[in-house]
């Protein structure tokens, strides 16, 4: 702060992390744009959204949870569980409908049972979740085996890939209005204001009477439902569903998250920020596939945003503390 | 009670119980699959442990510091095919070379993860599940999806799987799994008795106390993760040793399997205790489960990876449960008696 002062400090909104973002996002677009006259073409753009589709809406649900200052490592296995769970069920010829339930159901059990241990147990979320990845996901090949089950009713595949309305297909819709539903939630209510308090100190929250282990409860259930949601979309949008269906999307989902300036420590991130994110990945990775950089590559990309979205405002609180530290004396370290 | 408290530790007791619940599966499969106990179940078993073990030592390195390192798997992959290529390319290589060579590639990608840890600051799970991605993909983009084949490898390579130590009746100990051993032995002893040791278990247990106390937390950490990088490379070795053939997605999900012996051998997710005697007991008893299931006619080998999820969650959750009610049982008396013994020592 003190360090600051005697510049000419920058307007204030034009620190913000959105800002960047939003800066980013504007070159990443004309860079695309630059590559591609169709670029900006309805279709491209739908497309752009329909790769990713499943991954921006189970991210809404992660933004909540990593604010809480918890994580969920485990969305990747149940969406690919409940994806295993209708194809199982369709192939014992159980109706798709049914199996659509049953998968939401599965979600919902995914969630309270991570909830039990991390509200209820007081277990660690990295550590329940990361048994979680590797539960789900072999509860999910056991259904599937090495199979590859497809086949689905013509209905079921329309809805993954079919426009509802206009060019939006179903998917897209859903993730507009969830995205509306999580910023007015986490922005504009008490649970939003309860799920930021808890993140910045659990302690505090507990004593002015927040019921901590309920909001945690259920922002689990909720981010394992979600997950499930997902995974029955991506079923219906790929047609076919195999063991490894999902494998490796939390990378995706928790980088869009932290790129969005949402604190891995929790207690601070907006759902703007995380929207700006997820557009300017979706742009990334669409301006790489134009550029012929193959999934593998794009992957190793977005490893490294995901540790660059946490280092960069690291290395800028390190470089401010060790300027006002020039200031003050040394203080000598005791080692050896 | 006083004299159980005198001969037991909680750990020494956790430790006991897993090593009864190994031989209470060990007799189970054998009641279900005939011919099990024989040498070559043994031998089949110890191979597997001896590249999961070593990834499990670096891994207890770096879970006592509280951090986790989810890259591993990709650094084994990594390893095993550069020497493995470099291995095709001249048969002339050394023996010891090529093991200083997986070495170096193993800790020059742990000096990656670990100064972005204990440098940067960035929490561990969010560098190595970024690593984990980065360097299986460069390895994708490098070998444009060639394989390392059995046949172009130089010959001591080809028999040094089979090459025996010592043989005990029917038991074959192979050479890969005494140098495995050995790795396990020495670490135990560089934890019990080094500084180095010493420190990575005081910074798990109270990192803030270990800083304010003048510990070099951060040289520490990053040591940590140098030397679990390189033993994944060594790791990596041994993995082309064993297999032969190594294509891209080698040891994809090492790192889950290595994460879930560490946590089943008792060392505490959450840093500040465990021993590498116990992370082996992990790797033993995840192999066995692995290996055993291939095996068994009713059950679907596919009912593995639920297994370990399922055997990860218990650990953690009796760790956090059972074990601190224990801890507070035994240290109860500690006002009459004298200072109660040390948790963190394994």
């Amino acid at each position: 702060m003190s360090a600051t002062s005697t510049r000419r400090p920058l307007p204030d909104f034009l620190r913000r992390w959105e800002v960047l973002l939003l800066a980013l996002l504007i070159v990443s677009v004309l860079i695309n744009v630059i590559q591609s006259p169709f670029y900006l073409s309805l279709e491209n753009i739908v497309n752009l959204f329909q790769l990713s589709i499943e991954k921006i809406i189970v991210a809404l649900v992660m933004t909540f949870i990593i604010i809480n200052g918890e994580i969920d490592l485990s969305v990747a296995s149940v969406m690919g569980l409940a994806a295993c769970v209708v194809a199982f069920l369709h192939n014992q010829g159980v109706p798709v409908a049914i199996g659509v339930v049953m998968a939401l159901l599965v979600g919902v059990l995914c969630g309270a049972f991570n909830g039990f241990w991390i509200a209820r147990a007081g277990l660690p979320s990295l550590a329940v979740t990361l048994a979680g990845l590797i539960g789900y996901r072999g509860a999910a090949r056991i259904l599937v085996e090495d199979r590859s089950i497809g086949n689905f009713p013509d209905w079921f595949n329309a809805l993954g890939q079919q426009p509802l309305i206009g060019p939006l297909p179903f998917a897209l819709i859903l993730f507009f209005v969830m995205l509306i539903a999580a910023a007015v939630i986490l922005q504009r209510t008490a649970f939003g204001r309860y799920v930021y308090v808890i993140g910045n100190n659990r302690e505090v929250a507990r004593y002015s009477g927040i019921k901590v282990r309920r909001v945690k409860w259920s922002l689990f259930i909720a981010s394992s439902t979600i997950a499930a949601l997902a995974g029955v979309l991506l079923a219906a949008r790929l047609g076919a569903v195999r063991g490894n269906t999902a494998e490796g999307f939390e990378l995706d989902i928790i980088t869009m998250v932290l790129l969005g300036g949402v604190s891995i420590f929790g207690g601070s991130g907006t759902m703007t920020g995380v929207a700006l994110s997820i557009l300017l990945i979706l742009n990334l990775r669409n301006g790489m596939s134009l550029a012929n950089i193959t999934g593998n590559t794009q992957t190793g990309v977005i490893g490294a945003l995901l540790i660059l979205s946490v280092l960069v405002p690291n290395l800028i609180v390190g470089a401010r503390a060790w300027r006002s530290r020039l200031r003050r004396a040394t203080p000598t370290r005791l080692s050896q | 009670m006083t004299s159980i408290r005198r001969a037991f530790r909680p750990e020494q007791i956790r430790a006991l119980s897993l090593f009864a619940l190994l031989v209470v599966l060990i007799l189970f499969f054998a009641s279900q699959i005939p011919n099990y106990l024989s040498g070559r179940t043994f031998t089949r078993i110890s191979t597997g442990v001896a590249v999961v073990a070593i990834v499990a030592v670096g891994q207890t390195l770096v879970v006592l510091t509280r951090n986790i390192d989810l890259s591993v798997g990709s650094i084994v992959g990594c390893t095993a095919y550069f020497v493995g290529t470099a291995l095709a390319n001249d048969n002339a290589i050394a023996p010891a070379v090529a093991i200083v060579m997986a070495l170096a590639i193993g800790a020059a990608a742990g000096a990656v993860n670990g100064v972005l840890v204990a440098y940067g600051r960035v929490p561990s799970i969010i560098v190595t599940l970024g690593t984990l991605a980065i360097y299986r993909s460069f390895l994708v983009a490098v070998s444009e999806a060639r394989t390392v084949t059995i046949d172009s490898l130089p010959d001591w390579v080809k028999e040094l799987p089979r090459a025996n130590l010592i043989q005990i009746g029917e038991l074959d100990v192979r050479v890969l799994v005494a140098l495995a051993l050995a790795i396990v032995i020495i670490f135990q002893l560089v934890l019990t008795y080094t500084q180095f040791g010493r420190r990575l278990f005081a910074i798990g247990s109270n990192p803030e106390a270990a800083r304010v106390a003048g510990l070099p937390a951060q040289r520490t950490v990053f040591l940590a993760f140098v030397l679990c990088g390189a033993l994944a490379g060594l790791a990596g070795f041994f993995f082309l040793v064993r297999f032969g053939n190594v294509t891209v997605v080698a040891a994809q999900g090492l790192e889950l399997q290595s994460v879930a012996a560490v946590v089943v051998g008792g060392v505490n997710i959450f840093g500040g205790s465990g021993s590498m005697i116990g992370a082996l007991l992990g790797a033993v008893l995840v192999e066995t489960i692995q290996q055993s299931l291939i095996r068994m006619p009713q059950v679907s080998e596919f009912w593995i990876e639920a297994l370990l999820g399922l055997l990860i969650l218990l650990a953690v959750a009796s760790d956090a449960l059972i074990l601190n009610r224990l801890r507070r049982i035994w240290s109860r008396p500690a006002a009459t008696e004298p200072p109660p013994p040390e948790p963190t020592q394994p």
